[in-house]
């Protein structure tokens, strides 16, 4: 007996609302990028789980993609995030306040 | 029977390290539970008959991204994270928004347990390398080109964004013209003697 397609489905929306709380909770741009990665991969969750139910491997290429997408936002999001600290000297998101007023 | 079993010991896992990650408020920490939300999933991609997806799980996010987050938190020597003294009210949209997410995770496990007809389909070459490999360099070629393309712009643009501006470089201009003015006034000097 396998585990049901609705139990695969709770546990991805359950990670998916931890990484939606964590973005906004998380002071830190790290941790921000960190919970932005969990919900990723609760979404990749998602696509596996229906891949392996409806026997079909779109699913799984399209998880291959959300990867390669994660990698880009890696390279292109540490580097915002060295560059701000470099200006900075803080990673907290909320001294990314001078486009405000 | 044991595939049930597994996926309720890596499902808990996950969801512990996914609570934890939230919870922590040093990156480091954050960083080791997100280690562990991804290989408890990569688990459960194995349980649903997907190994490729699993090892490229680890070797990717596990492995690349993991290292490359871990770097920058060693490169910046961060302090730990501190509650907001200002904005205080996002608490309560994030709670809001958690609680939310949570009732809809819990509304789609109703709603997916009352459709009758969701037997697993038994097609394991599906997940396998194999197939995904045929499908990826036939169907969907043009995908991933795309992504090709993306990856590069990606790497070019992490390149320009943490590069160091080059001011030592304006600073040696700078220097070799004070040199020069100290030599003129120098040379000033020995006139006004002479």
């Amino acid at each position: 007996m396998e585990p049901s397609l609705a139990s695969y489905l709770a546990l991805s929306g359950t990670l998916f609302a931890i990484g939606a709380v964590g973005v906004v909770y998380k002071r830190n741009a790290l941790g921000v990028f960190m919970c932005i990665e969990l919900m990723l991969n609760a979404v990749n969750l998602t696509f596996v789980a229906f891949s392996r139910y409806y026997a079909d491997v779109t699913g799984q290429l399209f998880v291959f993609m959300v990867m390669s997408v994660a990698a880009a936002e890696a390279a292109v999001g540490l580097g915002i995030i060295i560059s701000f600290f470099r200006n900075r000297q803080s990673i907290d998101v909320d001294d990314a306040s001078i486009l405000k007023n | 029977m044991v595939s049930t079993v597994l996926f309720f010991i890596f499902a808990g896992f996950a969801i512990a390290c996914g609570i934890s990650l939230v919870y922590h408020r040093n990156p480091l920490y954050s960083a080791i539970s997100l280690v562990g939300v991804f290989l408890s999933l990569s688990c459960i991609y194995i349980t649903l008959a997907a190994p490729f997806i699993a090892a490229v799980q680890v070797l990717i996010y596990a492995g690349a991204i993991m290292v490359l987050v871990v770097f920058v938190i060693m490169l910046l020597n961060l302090d730990d994270d501190r509650p907001r003294k200002s904005l205080t009210y996002l608490y309560g949209i994030g709670g809001g928004l958690g609680l939310a997410l949570l009732a809809n995770a819990f509304f789609v496990y109703y709603a997916v347990s009352r459709v009758p007809n969701h037997e697993v389909n038994t097609d394991e070459t599906v997940g396998r390398t194999l197939s995904i490999g045929q499908s990826m360099y036939t169907e969907y070629l043009l995908p991933v080109e795309i992504v090709g393309v993306m990856l590069l712009m990606a790497i070019i643009g992490g390149v320009v964004l943490a590069r160091r501006l080059s001011q030592p470089q304006l600073e040696l201009v700078v220097d070799e013209e004070l040199d020069i003015r100290n030599e003129k006034e120098e040379k000033d000097d020995f006139r006004v003697s002479f």
